[in-house]
């Protein structure tokens, strides 16, 4: 008999129950279903970094698993969130004008879309929907986009960039490019999304003013861990067959594969354009939580901070993707919420918001250069595994190829 | 003699008789014009118009001026000090000049500019001419300063002329062109006459032979002379459009319907539409019992219905008309429209606009050569801050992240020296150096502590370099704050090379520019004429090959890897003399950085340099497209030059065989 999908992967099991053990914790623990032990905010902390793991499962497929160091998958992120925050902002708008139209007479249409427009474009000073809002009243097809818009870029890049065989750390930069030039594009105040103000009052789902927000917190940690826990899935899927051979094979020694009769563009394609819908939903799970989304979150600094979460946690295994995300998220978090204690050294008291960065970027290159299997090496070590002893010969000649003290025997 | 003059100023001062005879004993008065025989030149007609002077009406006025101008020696000083409230009139009528002391005024006679003594408060009367007045007067002055001895006086009447010469100035001007001596005062005197008969000439041969005398002339002062004469205005004509036209506009094809129908309402022709706020208020007005005209309000959220009830109110008279489609497209038919100037001589405005083109033609030429300079030194920043990652990623292949706070570092390095020595030109000569020495440091330790490690690991060299890249941002926050720090350029570079009224490029970019050559050269020194060069190269081919050959490749690329980060420093002064330094300053550049080096192709100086002339160039082109839009350039850029890695993925300057490593 064949192995099964879960005997294959026996971390699918483990991570689906933490997941589930952890959304029932919070649940119970909230101020809405339970206790109140855990506050609002940090319930929407604690969904908003379920969200920053389920992107970051996407770019340990991308770089982990098919070695494409990708610097462009939080622009997939902050365009599922825009478009997301669209509808939420047209819609609220839209209740927002209607109770408060003082008029005798009834709105017309055209008066009605005129008024969203003036609330919504006054800071920068238009009073016209632009022709990227002419959806924005419909949730389904702000929805379809979500997944639509992202994708669609990125096989259209994906399809330019793996056609002309760019490779390496030049796909690196063309990707950082890419969100670059989206970022300052969406900077300006006439792309039609607000400019630098970007999308705010996220947080106040129409229809739904009876629901408190500590209420609406928990229901978004439900569906963001169900949406973590789906994209899990589909990625161990992914990486364990035989589709999984093949994208380790193009990590490891690209050339060889195409020898071997396989489209290595095709596949690097297709795992370019789903790790970006995944980015994209979880950027649209995050943003309405977060309340607020601009241009500055789609800044090419933000995607490298994805790969040092990846690298942090261990690349190469989707668990530690996650861990590497929840963690570095959550101690981020901590440390520059001012509530880290100062450390006094006697000459000089570090205070963590203005040395977190510093001490951020220092563990991670220590992370590069002596600990590259990253958190996940831990669990390596409980497990008594050991690397393979290849006495320094490469596994791959490939420059995203996993090194011999990163692969485990 | 004291009796004539007595008797003289008696009977011209009509207005102040008795005062003149009462105070004329104790009136001291001058030698000179005791002495005079009869009184002439200023004194005469002074003591003929002593009323109107005293009390100038800006109608009257003008005869008086006149002769006083055509009076002689002393004249211009009088005028000007009329002009200048400087004027008093004794008692006795006289007028003098007046200068307040301690206890009244002191006189000078304004004949002969002699010390005419000293009088007490009350004896004299200022005079005060209203600005009317004093404008008049101030143009009579011309033609005295226009004919000055004195050529900085020449100048400045001819400056106040160029800033608001009128039609009255053209006489004096074109008289005073002749006996002008000095040849580039002559140039300008003819240059503005030629100004002010184009603008206020009265026949129209002058005026269009002085237009075309000025050719393809590039003065800001010629254009704004030319383009007040084409100023338009739309006009609707019930017939055939009469006066000087520009253009005839037929609506549809120069115009549409709304426009034309604007101009139709602003000229009162035709009633002004109705809006949809105007429909919406007139509405709401006629309200009855929750109904307009018989429609039920809650039906009125459709267009079509509150059409039909504004129609049914019309009906009832209840409010005013409103044009309707079809009665805006009769009113359209029913005229012509043309653009006419505001200056009826057609033979001018054909003059004026032949000229302009002319005109505008050239100025386009020169805009591009501006715009040629700009994207020069745009490409030469570029080059400067890319030249460094030229030298670690091209020439090593490695991808440093860090660069951009190297050059930060530079420009800190930079205004920590500018502490220490206050001297701008000394301090930038210190800097220079040592950022390149602070820098080469930095660079080393990172070679040594991280780089070395990872040299066969490029996706992780560059994630290190990263992480480096992020501590030393943030150190560099912690130690100088967030806010911009100055870093002064001497001031010798301050100011602008002008070529013209369009072409000017600042000094600082021509250095900026210099900066970049001699990098240039430097680099190309280096790696072709040294033997630190030929050990570059080597170990860039083929380290084990150039390590048996007895080169150390550790230490050569410990020193490599030093001279890009130098290089980045020196680049961060440069770059801190104009940008403001704070520590994001290099993460600025660095996208753009590694863009240069891409495109111009990996490995080759020269590569790196069309890459910093097609970015500069593209970037500025795009901005001169666009110009309010510079994030929009940018943006376009980046897809350009993401397009155009998909056809040239090696670069512009690719390179070929072994040399390419793979």
């Amino acid at each position: 008999m064949k192995p099964g999908f879960l005997s294959k992967n026996p971390s699918v099991l483990t991570f689906i129950l933490i997941l589930a053990v952890f959304t029932l914790g919070v649940t119970f623990l909230s101020e809405a279903y339970g206790s109140g032990v855990i506050s609002t905010s940090m319930v929407k902390t604690l969904g908003k970094t379920l969200c920053l793991c389920l992107i970051a499962i996407a770019m340990d497929l991308i770089w982990g698993y098919t070695g494409i160091l990708s610097l462009g998958h939080f622009a997939f992120f902050g365009l599922g969130g825009y478009m997301v925050g669209m509808w939420l902002m047209y819609a609220r708008t839209r209740e927002i004008v209607l109770s408060s139209a003082g008029g005798v007479l009834p709105m017309t249409p055209q008066e009605l879309q005129d008024a969203i427009a003036t609330q919504i474009f006054g800071v920068v000073g238009a009073s016209e929907l632009p022709a990227v809002w002419s959806l924005a009243g419909s949730l389904p097809a702000q929805l379809a986009l979500v997944v639509l818009v992202p994708g669609i870029l990125a096989f259209v890049f994906g399809w330019l960039a793996f056609k002309s065989r760019v490779t390496g750390v030049y796909l690196s930069i063309l990707t950082q490019a890419m969100t670059l030039a989206l970022s300052l594009y969406l900077f300006q105040n006439d792309s039609g999304l607000r400019g630098n103000n970007g999308l705010s009052g996220l947080q106040n789902i129409p229809g739904l003013d009876a629901v408190g927000q500590d209420a609406l917190s928990v229901w978004f940690l439900w569906v963001s861990a169900l949406a973590l826990g789906l994209g899990y899935l589909v990625a161990a899927f992914i990486v364990s067959g035989k589709f999984g051979s093949v994208i380790r094979g193009i990590r490891d020694d690209e050339a060889r594969v195409r020898f071997l009769g396989y489209s290595v563009e095709g596949y690097k394609l297709f795992v370019f354009t789903l790790t970006a819908v995944i980015a994209a939903i979880a950027g649209a799970l995050y943003y309405p939580q977060a309340g607020i989304i601009n241009p500055a979150e789609m800044a090419p600094i933000a995607s490298i901070y994805l790969a040092v979460w990846v690298a942090i946690g261990g690349r190469g295994r989707l668990y530690g993707a996650v861990v590497g995300a929840a963690f570095v998220s959550l101690v981020s978090t901590w440390f520059t919420g001012g509530r880290a204690p100062d450390l006094n050294l006697g000459f000089y008291t570090v205070k963590w918001v203005d040395w977190w960065s510093v001490l951020l970027g220092l563990s991670f290159v220590l992370v590069t250069l002596f600990a590259p299997k990253g958190l996940a090496g831990l669990v390596d070590l409980f497990q008594g595994l050991r690397p393979p002893k290849r006495g320094g010969t490469p596994m791959g000649p490939s420059d995203g190829s996993l090194r011999e003290q990163e692969a485990v025997e | 003699m004291r009796t004539t003059l007595l008797a003289l100023t008696a009977s011209l001062c009509l207005a102040l008789p008795t005062f003149a005879q009462d105070s004329a004993p104790q009136t001291p008065v001058p030698v000179e014009t005791v002495e005079a025989p009869a009184l002439t030149g200023l004194a005469a007609v002074l003591a003929e118009n002593a009323d109107q002077i005293a009390k100038p009406s800006r109608q009257t006025i003008g005869p008086v001026i006149a002769a006083i101008g055509a009076a002689g020696p002393g004249a211009p000083a009088f005028l000007e000090a009329w002009a200048d409230k400087r004027v008093g009139q004794r008692a006795d009528g006289a007028f003098f000049l007046i200068e307040k002391t301690k206890d009244g005024y002191a006189l000078t006679d304004p004949a002969t500019g002699a010390d005419a003594g000293t009088a007490p408060k009350s004896e004299i009367s200022e005079l005060k001419p209203n600005s009317g007045v004093r404008g008049l007067i101030a143009s009579a002055l011309v033609e005295f300063q226009l004919n000055d001895p004195d050529p900085a006086k020449r100048r400045a009447a001819l400056d106040s002329l160029a800033r608001d010469g009128g039609a009255e100035h053209i006489e004096p001007l074109r008289a005073a062109i002749d006996n002008e001596t000095d040849p580039a005062i002559r140039a300008q005197k003819e240059r503005l006459e030629g100004l002010l008969t184009i603008r206020y000439g009265i026949s129209t041969e002058r005026r269009v032979a002085a237009i075309e005398g000025f050719g393809s002339d590039l003065g800001l002062d010629l254009r704004g002379a030319i383009n007040p004469l084409l100023v338009t205005t739309r006009k609707a004509f019930k017939g055939a459009p009469e006066g000087n036209i520009a253009e005839e506009l037929r609506p549809g094809r120069h115009i549409n319907e709304e426009e034309a129908y604007a101009i139709l309402v602003a000229e009162g022709l035709a009633p002004a539409r109705l809006t949809r706020a105007a429909l919406r208020a007139a509405l709401e007005a006629n309200v009855e019992n929750g109904a307009v005209a018989g429609i039920p309000v809650a039906e009125l959220d459709d267009p079509a219905r509150r059409d039909a009830a504004y129609t049914a109110l019309e009906q009832a008279g209840k409010v005013p008309a409103g044009a309707t489609d079809d009665e805006v497209t009769a009113a359209v038919a029913a005229h012509r429209y043309a653009d006419l100037y505001a200056e009826p001589d057609a033979a001018v405005t054909t003059a004026a606009r032949e000229a302009m083109k002319g005109i505008e033609m050239k100025v386009g030429v020169m805009q591009a050569a501006d715009l040629g300079l700009d994207a020069l030194s745009l490409a030469s920043i570029y080059f400067l801050a890319a030249i460094g990652l030229a030298i670690t990623f091209g020439v090593m292949g490695v991808i440093n992240m860090a660069h951009g706070e190297f050059i930060t570092m530079g420009a800190y390095t930079g205004y920590v020296v500018q502490l220490y020595i206050s001297d701008y030109t000394t301090s930038i000569l210190v800097a220079l150096p040592l950022a390149f020495a602070v820098t080469f440091l930095a660079g080393v330790t990172m070679e040594r502590l991280v780089i070395r490690h990872l040299y066969k690991r490029p996706l992780e060299t560059l994630l290190a370099t990263f992480g480096i890249s992020i501590a030393l941002q943030q150190i560099f926050k912690n130690i100088f704050g967030t806010q911009a720090r100055p870093l002064t350029a001497p001031s010798w570079l301050d100011g602008a090379w002008v070529l013209n009224d369009v072409v000017s490029i600042s000094y600082i970019r021509i250095a900026i520019f210099v900066l970049a050559l001699v990098f240039l050269g430097i680099f190309l020194f280096v790696m072709k004429r040294t033997r630190l060069g030929l050990e570059v190269r080597a170990v860039t081919q083929n380290p084990s090959m150039a390590a048996s050959m007895g080169i150390n490749p550790d230490k050569i690329n410990m020193l490599t890897f030093g001279l890009g980060s130098g290089i980045a420093g020196i680049a961060g002064v440069a770059i801190g003399l104009f940008a403001k330094v704070t520590s994001e300053l290099g993460s600025d550049y660095i996208v753009q950085s590694f863009m240069t080096v891409v495109v111009g192709g990996v490995g080759n100086i020269w590569g790196t340099l069309a890459g910093a002339t097609l970015i500069g160039t593209l970037q500025k082109g795009i901005e001169w497209l666009n110009p309010s839009n510079t994030l929009a350039a940018q943006t376009y850029m980046i897809l350009f030059i993401i397009v155009f890695i998909q056809f040239r993925p090696r670069g512009i300057i690719a390179l070929k065989g072994r040399a390419a490593g793979d």
